[in-house]
Protein backbone atom coordinates (compact mmCIF):
# COMPACT_ATOMS: atom_id res chain seq x y z
CA UNK A 1 0.00 0.00 0.00
CA UNK A 2 2.83 2.60 0.47
CA UNK A 3 4.19 2.27 -3.02
CA UNK A 4 0.03 3.31 -4.29
CA UNK A 5 0.75 6.22 -1.51
CA UNK A 6 3.40 8.23 -2.43
CA UNK A 7 4.11 9.21 -6.14
CA UNK A 8 7.53 10.55 -6.07
CA UNK A 9 9.92 9.43 -3.68
CA UNK A 10 13.57 10.75 -3.52
CA UNK A 11 16.33 8.83 -1.83
CA UNK A 12 19.43 10.42 -0.61
CA UNK A 13 19.12 13.69 -3.46
CA UNK A 14 22.81 15.40 -3.60
CA UNK A 15 23.46 17.81 -5.53
CA UNK A 16 26.60 20.20 -5.62
CA UNK A 17 27.02 23.06 -8.03
CA UNK A 18 31.43 23.41 -8.07
CA UNK A 19 32.12 23.67 -4.70
CA UNK A 20 28.44 24.13 -2.92
CA UNK A 21 26.33 21.61 -2.39
CA UNK A 22 22.96 22.75 -2.57
CA UNK A 23 21.06 19.26 -2.18
CA UNK A 24 22.73 17.26 0.85
CA UNK A 25 21.17 13.70 1.29
CA UNK A 26 17.82 15.22 0.53
CA UNK A 27 14.36 12.41 1.39
CA UNK A 28 11.44 13.26 0.15
CA UNK A 29 8.03 11.50 -0.56
CA UNK A 30 5.36 13.16 -2.20
CA UNK A 31 1.70 12.43 -1.89
CA UNK A 32 -0.45 10.75 -4.95
CA UNK A 33 -3.78 13.17 -5.17
CA UNK A 34 -2.81 15.35 -2.80
CA UNK A 35 -1.27 19.12 -2.49
CA UNK A 36 2.68 18.74 -1.80
CA UNK A 37 4.05 22.20 -0.70
CA UNK A 38 7.97 22.60 -0.24
CA UNK A 39 8.69 25.61 1.55
CA UNK A 40 12.33 27.20 1.83
CA UNK A 41 14.82 30.02 1.48
CA UNK A 42 15.22 31.83 -1.61
CA UNK A 43 18.49 29.98 -3.59
CA UNK A 44 17.98 27.43 -0.79
CA UNK A 45 17.70 24.55 -3.46
CA UNK A 46 13.67 24.36 -4.04
CA UNK A 47 14.21 25.13 -7.87
CA UNK A 48 16.90 22.57 -8.21
CA UNK A 49 14.70 20.03 -6.34
CA UNK A 50 12.05 20.62 -8.79
CA UNK A 51 14.31 20.61 -11.65
CA UNK A 52 15.38 17.18 -10.39
CA UNK A 53 12.09 15.98 -10.56
CA UNK A 54 11.15 16.64 -13.81
CA UNK A 55 14.74 15.25 -15.31
CA UNK A 56 16.36 19.08 -16.27
CA UNK A 57 18.80 18.29 -13.78
CA UNK A 58 21.04 15.17 -12.86
CA UNK A 59 21.82 14.54 -9.43
CA UNK A 60 25.20 13.48 -8.21
CA UNK A 61 23.88 10.85 -5.91
CA UNK A 62 20.43 9.49 -5.12
CA UNK A 63 17.56 7.91 -6.73
CA UNK A 64 14.16 9.18 -7.95
CA UNK A 65 11.70 7.42 -7.98
CA UNK A 66 8.37 8.28 -10.37
CA UNK A 67 5.58 5.57 -9.27
CA UNK A 68 8.39 3.12 -8.55
CA UNK A 69 10.51 3.85 -11.74
CA UNK A 70 14.43 5.72 -11.30
CA UNK A 71 14.65 8.03 -13.70
CA UNK A 72 18.37 9.15 -12.68
CA UNK A 73 19.56 6.55 -15.31
CA UNK A 74 17.11 7.38 -17.78
CA UNK A 75 18.40 8.25 -21.48
CA UNK A 76 16.54 11.79 -22.92
CA UNK A 77 14.08 9.38 -24.76
CA UNK A 78 12.75 7.39 -22.25
CA UNK A 79 12.86 10.61 -19.89
CA UNK A 80 10.79 12.57 -22.74
CA UNK A 81 8.03 9.82 -22.30
CA UNK A 82 7.86 9.85 -18.71
CA UNK A 83 7.56 13.94 -18.72
CA UNK A 84 4.09 13.03 -20.69
CA UNK A 85 2.53 12.33 -16.91
CA UNK A 86 3.98 16.07 -16.13
CA UNK A 87 2.87 19.52 -16.26
CA UNK A 88 4.48 22.46 -14.85
CA UNK A 89 3.87 25.69 -14.22
CA UNK A 90 7.14 28.34 -13.99
CA UNK A 91 8.16 30.67 -12.17
CA UNK A 92 7.79 33.59 -14.73
CA UNK A 93 5.66 31.32 -16.74
CA UNK A 94 7.79 30.28 -19.83
CA UNK A 95 5.30 31.18 -22.44
CA UNK A 96 7.16 31.36 -26.26
CA UNK A 97 6.76 34.77 -26.35
CA UNK A 98 6.64 34.60 -30.99
CA UNK A 99 3.59 32.34 -30.19
CA UNK A 100 0.19 34.18 -29.35
CA UNK A 101 -1.73 32.93 -26.13
CA UNK A 102 -3.67 30.25 -27.65
CA UNK A 103 -0.77 29.08 -29.75
CA UNK A 104 0.91 28.45 -26.43
CA UNK A 105 -1.72 26.78 -25.16
CA UNK A 106 -2.28 24.44 -28.08
CA UNK A 107 1.60 23.68 -28.62
CA UNK A 108 1.40 20.33 -26.91
CA UNK A 109 -1.52 19.76 -28.41
CA UNK A 110 -0.40 20.25 -32.35
CA UNK A 111 2.92 18.05 -31.43
CA UNK A 112 2.04 15.57 -29.39
CA UNK A 113 -1.77 14.32 -30.60
CA UNK A 114 -2.96 13.85 -34.24
CA UNK A 115 -6.20 16.08 -33.36
CA UNK A 116 -7.71 18.38 -35.61
CA UNK A 117 -7.23 22.24 -35.93
CA UNK A 118 -11.05 22.33 -34.49
CA UNK A 119 -10.40 19.88 -31.72
CA UNK A 120 -7.58 21.20 -30.54
CA UNK A 121 -8.96 25.02 -30.78
CA UNK A 122 -12.15 23.28 -28.74
CA UNK A 123 -9.99 22.15 -25.92
CA UNK A 124 -7.17 25.49 -25.99
CA UNK A 125 -10.95 27.77 -25.56
CA UNK A 126 -11.84 25.61 -22.77
CA UNK A 127 -8.56 25.42 -20.71
CA UNK A 128 -8.61 29.66 -20.84
CA UNK A 129 -12.10 29.78 -19.46
CA UNK A 130 -10.84 27.48 -16.40
CA UNK A 131 -8.16 30.05 -15.92
CA UNK A 132 -10.60 33.23 -16.32
CA UNK A 133 -9.08 34.08 -19.72
CA UNK A 134 -11.63 33.36 -21.97
CA UNK A 135 -11.25 35.79 -25.53
CA UNK A 136 -7.29 36.55 -24.91
CA UNK A 137 -6.24 33.85 -27.66
CA UNK A 138 -5.39 35.98 -29.75
CA UNK A 139 -3.15 38.39 -27.24
CA UNK A 140 0.37 37.88 -27.09
CA UNK A 141 2.18 36.86 -24.24
CA UNK A 142 4.02 40.30 -24.00
CA UNK A 143 0.66 42.47 -23.73
CA UNK A 144 0.13 40.29 -20.18
CA UNK A 145 0.23 41.76 -16.96
CA UNK A 146 1.90 38.63 -14.62
CA UNK A 147 -0.97 37.10 -13.08
CA UNK A 148 -2.04 36.45 -16.90
CA UNK A 149 0.51 35.14 -17.78
CA UNK A 150 0.54 32.62 -15.00
CA UNK A 151 -2.53 31.29 -15.94
CA UNK A 152 -1.87 30.98 -18.84
CA UNK A 153 1.16 29.14 -18.58
CA UNK A 154 -0.95 26.78 -15.76
CA UNK A 155 -3.07 26.27 -18.95
CA UNK A 156 -0.67 24.98 -20.83
CA UNK A 157 0.53 22.80 -18.68
CA UNK A 158 -2.97 21.35 -18.14
CA UNK A 159 -4.16 21.35 -21.53
CA UNK A 160 -2.08 17.52 -21.83
CA UNK A 161 -4.17 16.46 -18.54
CA UNK A 162 -1.13 15.37 -16.66
CA UNK A 163 -1.08 13.53 -13.59
CA UNK A 164 1.64 15.24 -11.85
CA UNK A 165 1.76 18.99 -11.60
CA UNK A 166 4.58 21.24 -10.99
CA UNK A 167 4.53 24.78 -9.81
CA UNK A 168 7.46 26.82 -9.17
CA UNK A 169 7.01 30.16 -7.33
CA UNK A 170 3.11 30.34 -8.31
CA UNK A 171 2.61 33.45 -6.42
CA UNK A 172 5.76 35.10 -6.21
CA UNK A 173 5.60 38.59 -7.91
CA UNK A 174 1.97 38.72 -7.82
CA UNK A 175 -0.83 41.10 -6.05
CA UNK A 176 -2.36 39.13 -3.09
CA UNK A 177 -5.93 39.26 -4.95
CA UNK A 178 -4.01 37.36 -7.76
CA UNK A 179 -2.25 35.24 -5.37
CA UNK A 180 -4.84 34.01 -3.71
CA UNK A 181 -6.54 32.88 -7.25
CA UNK A 182 -3.70 31.29 -8.32
CA UNK A 183 -3.88 29.09 -5.18
CA UNK A 184 -7.48 28.33 -6.01
CA UNK A 185 -6.48 27.30 -9.54
CA UNK A 186 -4.14 25.21 -7.63
CA UNK A 187 -6.79 23.61 -5.31
CA UNK A 188 -9.17 23.41 -8.74
CA UNK A 189 -6.36 21.30 -10.29
CA UNK A 190 -6.41 19.10 -7.83
CA UNK A 191 -9.87 19.07 -7.41
CA UNK A 192 -11.08 18.70 -10.72
CA UNK A 193 -8.16 17.26 -12.79
CA UNK A 194 -7.19 15.08 -10.05
CA UNK A 195 -4.04 15.42 -10.62
CA UNK A 196 -1.08 15.40 -7.64
CA UNK A 197 -0.05 18.81 -7.26
CA UNK A 198 3.76 19.62 -6.24
CA UNK A 199 4.39 23.27 -5.47
CA UNK A 200 7.83 24.95 -3.94
CA UNK A 201 6.61 28.53 -2.19
CA UNK A 202 7.78 30.89 0.37
CA UNK A 203 4.43 32.53 0.60
CA UNK A 204 3.15 30.84 3.89
CA UNK A 205 -0.54 32.24 4.48
CA UNK A 206 -1.11 30.87 0.99
CA UNK A 207 0.58 27.84 1.77
CA UNK A 208 -0.86 26.92 4.92
CA UNK A 209 -4.58 27.49 3.28
CA UNK A 210 -3.98 25.24 0.54
CA UNK A 211 -1.59 22.28 1.52
CA UNK A 212 -2.08 18.80 2.64
CA UNK A 213 1.58 18.75 3.06
CA UNK A 214 3.97 20.85 4.07
CA UNK A 215 7.75 20.05 3.72
CA UNK A 216 10.65 22.62 5.19
CA UNK A 217 13.73 22.56 2.60
CA UNK A 218 17.00 23.51 4.80
CA UNK A 219 20.24 23.37 4.36
CA UNK A 220 19.89 20.97 1.37
CA UNK A 221 17.44 18.12 3.37
CA UNK A 222 13.99 18.30 4.60
CA UNK A 223 13.88 18.92 7.97
CA UNK A 224 10.32 19.00 9.09
CA UNK A 225 7.40 17.39 7.41
CA UNK A 226 3.51 17.67 7.83
CA UNK A 227 0.37 18.93 8.09
CA UNK A 228 -0.50 22.77 8.28
CA UNK A 229 -1.64 22.31 11.63
CA UNK A 230 1.63 20.40 12.33
CA UNK A 231 3.98 23.03 10.81
CA UNK A 232 2.31 25.58 12.66
CA UNK A 233 2.92 23.92 15.80
CA UNK A 234 6.57 23.03 14.97
CA UNK A 235 9.07 23.47 18.05
CA UNK A 236 11.59 23.41 15.29
CA UNK A 237 13.33 26.58 15.90
CA UNK A 238 14.19 27.10 11.98
CA UNK A 239 10.79 26.26 10.88
CA UNK A 240 9.39 28.58 13.71
CA UNK A 241 11.82 31.42 12.34
CA UNK A 242 10.69 30.85 8.98
CA UNK A 243 7.00 30.40 9.60
CA UNK A 244 6.78 33.22 11.75
CA UNK A 245 8.75 36.11 9.25
CA UNK A 246 11.44 36.83 11.73
CA UNK A 247 14.91 37.77 11.10
CA UNK A 248 16.46 37.40 14.19
CA UNK A 249 16.86 33.17 14.89
CA UNK A 250 19.00 30.23 13.77
CA UNK A 251 18.52 30.81 10.06
CA UNK A 252 21.81 32.00 8.73
CA UNK A 253 21.43 34.96 6.82
CA UNK A 254 24.40 35.42 4.11
CA UNK B 1 56.98 35.22 -19.03
CA UNK B 2 55.55 32.01 -17.49
CA UNK B 3 52.46 33.95 -16.15
CA UNK B 4 51.94 34.62 -19.97
CA UNK B 5 52.13 31.25 -21.48
CA UNK B 6 50.27 29.66 -18.09
CA UNK B 7 47.71 32.68 -19.79
CA UNK B 8 48.03 31.78 -23.46
CA UNK B 9 47.77 27.76 -22.17
CA UNK B 10 44.62 27.97 -20.29
CA UNK B 11 42.98 30.22 -23.15
CA UNK B 12 44.08 27.88 -25.67
CA UNK B 13 42.64 25.19 -23.51
CA UNK B 14 39.09 27.20 -23.51
CA UNK B 15 39.20 27.66 -26.54
CA UNK B 16 39.45 23.85 -27.45
CA UNK B 17 36.75 23.21 -24.76
CA UNK B 18 34.51 25.42 -26.77
CA UNK B 19 34.88 24.01 -30.10
CA UNK B 20 34.45 20.38 -28.85
CA UNK B 21 31.05 21.62 -27.36
CA UNK B 22 29.94 22.80 -30.28
CA UNK B 23 31.10 19.99 -32.13
CA UNK B 24 29.20 17.91 -29.79
CA UNK B 25 26.04 20.22 -30.25
CA UNK B 26 26.77 19.91 -34.23
CA UNK B 27 26.34 16.09 -34.15
CA UNK B 28 23.13 16.26 -32.36
CA UNK B 29 21.76 18.22 -34.38
CA UNK B 30 22.55 16.11 -37.60
CA UNK B 31 20.81 13.23 -35.61
CA UNK B 32 17.78 15.03 -34.70
CA UNK B 33 17.81 16.05 -38.71
CA UNK B 34 17.00 12.12 -39.14
CA UNK B 35 13.97 11.92 -36.73
CA UNK B 36 10.86 12.51 -36.99
CA UNK B 37 8.71 14.95 -36.41
CA UNK B 38 9.68 16.80 -39.32
CA UNK B 39 8.87 20.60 -38.53
CA UNK B 40 9.15 21.93 -42.43
CA UNK B 41 7.12 25.05 -41.47
CA UNK B 42 9.73 25.69 -38.49
CA UNK B 43 12.56 25.32 -41.61
CA UNK B 44 10.91 27.43 -44.08
CA UNK B 45 10.53 29.83 -41.53
CA UNK B 46 14.34 29.89 -40.72
CA UNK B 47 15.25 29.93 -44.25
CA UNK B 48 13.01 32.62 -44.66
CA UNK B 49 14.79 34.61 -42.03
CA UNK B 50 18.12 33.77 -42.72
CA UNK B 51 17.81 33.93 -46.71
CA UNK B 52 15.21 36.07 -47.91
CA UNK B 53 15.54 38.98 -45.02
CA UNK B 54 19.43 39.38 -45.69
CA UNK B 55 18.92 39.45 -49.66
CA UNK B 56 18.85 43.27 -49.90
CA UNK B 57 21.62 43.98 -47.23
CA UNK B 58 24.22 40.99 -49.43
CA UNK B 59 23.09 42.44 -51.93
CA UNK B 60 24.21 45.78 -51.57
CA UNK B 61 27.31 45.47 -49.65
CA UNK B 62 28.54 43.28 -52.86
CA UNK B 63 27.67 46.04 -55.21
CA UNK B 64 30.04 48.17 -53.33
CA UNK B 65 32.68 45.96 -53.32
CA UNK B 66 32.46 45.49 -56.92
CA UNK B 67 32.63 48.66 -57.38
CA UNK B 68 35.91 49.82 -55.54
CA UNK B 69 37.66 45.99 -56.94
CA UNK B 70 37.06 47.52 -60.00
CA UNK B 71 38.20 51.18 -59.11
CA UNK B 72 41.56 49.63 -57.57
CA UNK B 73 42.20 46.99 -60.34
CA UNK B 74 41.54 49.35 -63.08
CA UNK B 75 44.22 51.99 -61.29
CA UNK B 76 46.65 48.95 -61.04
CA UNK B 77 46.37 47.80 -64.19
CA UNK B 78 46.48 50.73 -66.16
CA UNK B 79 50.41 50.87 -65.65
CA UNK B 80 50.87 48.01 -67.61
CA UNK B 81 47.59 48.55 -70.20
CA UNK B 82 45.47 45.66 -68.97
CA UNK B 83 42.64 47.31 -68.59
CA UNK B 84 40.45 45.28 -69.79
CA UNK B 85 41.19 42.37 -67.04
CA UNK B 86 39.33 44.32 -64.89
CA UNK B 87 36.15 41.90 -65.42
CA UNK B 88 37.59 38.76 -65.09
CA UNK B 89 39.36 39.89 -61.48
CA UNK B 90 36.58 41.12 -60.63
CA UNK B 91 34.78 38.11 -61.03
CA UNK B 92 37.65 35.76 -59.93
CA UNK B 93 37.78 37.85 -56.60
CA UNK B 94 33.80 37.40 -56.39
CA UNK B 95 33.12 34.05 -57.47
CA UNK B 96 36.09 32.40 -55.02
CA UNK B 97 36.26 34.94 -52.57
CA UNK B 98 34.64 37.96 -51.61
CA UNK B 99 31.05 36.31 -52.30
CA UNK B 100 31.11 33.85 -49.92
CA UNK B 101 33.36 36.08 -47.19
CA UNK B 102 31.22 38.67 -47.74
CA UNK B 103 27.65 37.01 -47.55
CA UNK B 104 29.50 35.16 -44.72
CA UNK B 105 30.22 38.59 -42.22
CA UNK B 106 26.97 39.88 -43.31
CA UNK B 107 24.61 37.04 -42.24
CA UNK B 108 26.55 36.53 -38.89
CA UNK B 109 25.99 40.35 -38.16
CA UNK B 110 22.16 40.20 -39.06
CA UNK B 111 20.82 36.29 -38.68
CA UNK B 112 23.42 35.35 -36.56
CA UNK B 113 23.29 37.88 -33.66
CA UNK B 114 19.34 37.38 -33.91
CA UNK B 115 19.77 33.85 -33.60
CA UNK B 116 21.75 33.86 -30.64
CA UNK B 117 19.73 36.75 -29.06
CA UNK B 118 16.61 34.78 -29.47
CA UNK B 119 17.87 31.06 -28.15
CA UNK B 120 19.79 33.07 -25.48
CA UNK B 121 16.96 34.94 -24.25
CA UNK B 122 14.32 31.09 -24.03
CA UNK B 123 17.01 29.84 -22.42
CA UNK B 124 17.46 32.91 -19.29
CA UNK B 125 13.14 33.03 -19.46
CA UNK B 126 12.97 29.14 -18.90
CA UNK B 127 11.41 28.45 -22.25
CA UNK B 128 13.81 26.08 -23.09
CA UNK B 129 13.13 24.34 -20.46
CA UNK B 130 9.98 24.73 -21.00
CA UNK B 131 10.28 23.05 -24.31
CA UNK B 132 11.79 19.72 -22.60
CA UNK B 133 8.82 19.51 -19.89
CA UNK B 134 6.87 19.23 -23.16
CA UNK B 135 8.93 16.48 -24.22
CA UNK B 136 9.92 18.43 -26.97
CA UNK B 137 13.83 18.40 -27.75
CA UNK B 138 15.26 21.62 -27.87
CA UNK B 139 18.05 21.25 -30.35
CA UNK B 140 15.42 19.28 -32.85
CA UNK B 141 13.21 22.11 -32.34
CA UNK B 142 15.44 25.15 -32.45
CA UNK B 143 18.80 24.30 -33.68
CA UNK B 144 18.65 21.91 -36.17
CA UNK B 145 15.68 24.27 -38.73
CA UNK B 146 18.51 26.98 -38.51
CA UNK B 147 21.37 25.10 -38.97
CA UNK B 148 19.77 23.54 -41.92
CA UNK B 149 18.77 26.54 -43.33
CA UNK B 150 22.57 28.51 -42.96
CA UNK B 151 23.51 25.52 -44.69
CA UNK B 152 20.92 25.80 -47.48
CA UNK B 153 20.27 29.71 -47.73
CA UNK B 154 23.80 31.08 -47.80
CA UNK B 155 25.23 29.32 -51.12
CA UNK B 156 22.00 31.20 -52.94
CA UNK B 157 22.66 34.50 -51.15
CA UNK B 158 26.22 34.39 -52.46
CA UNK B 159 25.73 33.17 -56.11
CA UNK B 160 23.27 37.27 -55.60
CA UNK B 161 26.40 38.36 -54.18
CA UNK B 162 28.53 37.40 -57.15
CA UNK B 163 26.08 38.76 -59.16
CA UNK B 164 25.71 41.86 -57.74
CA UNK B 165 29.59 42.11 -57.48
CA UNK B 166 30.20 41.55 -61.06
CA UNK B 167 27.28 44.14 -61.82
CA UNK B 168 28.76 46.66 -59.98
CA UNK B 169 32.56 46.36 -61.61
CA UNK B 170 30.76 46.07 -64.73
CA UNK B 171 28.97 49.44 -63.60
CA UNK B 172 32.20 51.16 -62.77
CA UNK B 173 34.64 50.00 -65.27
CA UNK B 174 32.54 50.19 -68.69
CA UNK B 175 30.20 52.64 -67.47
CA UNK B 176 32.88 55.21 -65.54
CA UNK B 177 36.04 54.27 -66.98
CA UNK B 178 35.44 53.64 -70.39
CA UNK B 179 36.43 49.85 -70.64
CA UNK B 180 35.19 47.94 -73.61
CA UNK B 181 31.94 46.23 -72.90
CA UNK B 182 32.21 43.79 -75.20
CA UNK B 183 36.45 42.83 -73.84
CA UNK B 184 35.03 43.21 -70.56
CA UNK B 185 32.66 40.33 -70.41
CA UNK B 186 34.73 38.61 -72.94
CA UNK B 187 37.79 38.31 -70.46
CA UNK B 188 34.99 37.26 -67.51
CA UNK B 189 34.34 34.09 -69.66
CA UNK B 190 37.56 33.48 -70.93
CA UNK B 191 39.13 33.38 -67.25
CA UNK B 192 36.63 32.12 -64.83
CA UNK B 193 35.46 28.48 -64.55
CA UNK B 194 32.46 27.01 -63.35
CA UNK B 195 34.85 25.36 -60.65
CA UNK B 196 35.23 28.88 -59.02
CA UNK B 197 31.91 29.32 -59.32
CA UNK B 198 31.17 25.89 -57.65
CA UNK B 199 33.99 26.01 -54.65
CA UNK B 200 32.88 29.51 -53.57
CA UNK B 201 29.10 27.91 -53.32
CA UNK B 202 30.96 25.04 -51.00
CA UNK B 203 32.86 27.50 -48.75
CA UNK B 204 29.61 29.44 -48.34
CA UNK B 205 27.48 26.80 -47.37
CA UNK B 206 30.17 25.66 -45.05
CA UNK B 207 30.18 29.27 -43.27
CA UNK B 208 26.21 28.89 -43.11
CA UNK B 209 26.62 26.18 -41.01
CA UNK B 210 29.78 27.82 -38.99
CA UNK B 211 27.88 31.50 -38.24
CA UNK B 212 24.42 29.39 -37.66
CA UNK B 213 26.04 26.75 -34.82
CA UNK B 214 28.13 29.44 -33.17
CA UNK B 215 24.98 31.61 -32.66
CA UNK B 216 22.94 28.60 -31.57
CA UNK B 217 25.69 27.18 -29.46
CA UNK B 218 26.29 30.79 -27.57
CA UNK B 219 22.42 30.97 -27.33
CA UNK B 220 22.04 27.71 -25.89
CA UNK B 221 24.24 27.86 -23.39
CA UNK B 222 23.49 31.15 -22.40
CA UNK B 223 23.60 32.42 -18.59
CA UNK B 224 23.25 35.63 -16.89
CA UNK B 225 19.85 37.20 -17.77
CA UNK B 226 19.69 40.01 -20.07
CA UNK B 227 23.49 40.81 -19.07
CA UNK B 228 24.10 36.96 -20.19
CA UNK B 229 22.15 37.30 -23.14
CA UNK B 230 24.13 40.43 -25.19
CA UNK B 231 27.89 39.82 -24.06
CA UNK B 232 26.38 35.90 -25.94
CA UNK B 233 25.43 37.79 -28.83
CA UNK B 234 28.46 39.89 -29.11
CA UNK B 235 30.95 36.27 -28.64
CA UNK B 236 28.66 35.20 -31.37
CA UNK B 237 29.51 37.61 -34.05
CA UNK B 238 32.72 37.87 -33.14
CA UNK B 239 33.55 34.26 -32.60
CA UNK B 240 31.65 33.41 -36.13
CA UNK B 241 33.38 36.14 -37.79
CA UNK B 242 36.93 34.94 -36.83
CA UNK B 243 36.03 31.33 -37.56
CA UNK B 244 34.65 32.17 -41.08
CA UNK B 245 37.94 34.00 -42.06
CA UNK B 246 40.05 31.27 -40.59
CA UNK B 247 38.29 28.70 -42.12
CA UNK B 248 38.05 30.51 -45.65
CA UNK B 249 41.98 30.11 -45.50
CA UNK B 250 41.97 26.52 -44.92
CA UNK B 251 39.05 25.84 -47.64
CA UNK B 252 41.15 27.80 -50.13
CA UNK B 253 44.10 26.07 -49.36
CA UNK B 254 42.43 22.46 -49.87
CA UNK B 255 40.27 23.24 -52.90
CA UNK B 256 41.93 25.53 -55.44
Amino acid sequence: MEQDRYIIRIEGLTKSFGTFTILNGLNLNLEKDRVNIIIGRSGGGKSVLIKHIIGLLKPDKGRILVRDRDIVPMSEREMAHVRREFGMLFQEAALFDSLSVEENVAFPLHEHTSKSYKEIMTIVQDKLAGVGLQGMGSKMPAELSGGMRKRVGLARALVMEPKIVLFDEPTSGLDPVMGATINDLILRTKDEFGATCIVISHDISGTMKIADNIFMLYEGKIIVQGSPEEIKESSDPVVRQFIRGEAKGPIQIN
Amino acid sequence: MKNFFGWLGHNFLELLQELGRMMLLFIQAFFWLLRPPFRIRLFLKQMEFIGVNSLFVVGLTSLFTGMVLALQTYYAFRMFGAETLVGATVALSMTRELGPVITGLMVAGRAGSAICAEIGTMRVTEQIDALTVMSINPVQYLVMPRILAGFIMLPLLTIISDVMGIFGGYVVGVQLLDIHGGLFMNRIYEYVELADVYNGLVKASVFGGILTLVGCYKGFYTFGGAEGVGRATTQAVVMSCVLILISDYFLTALMF
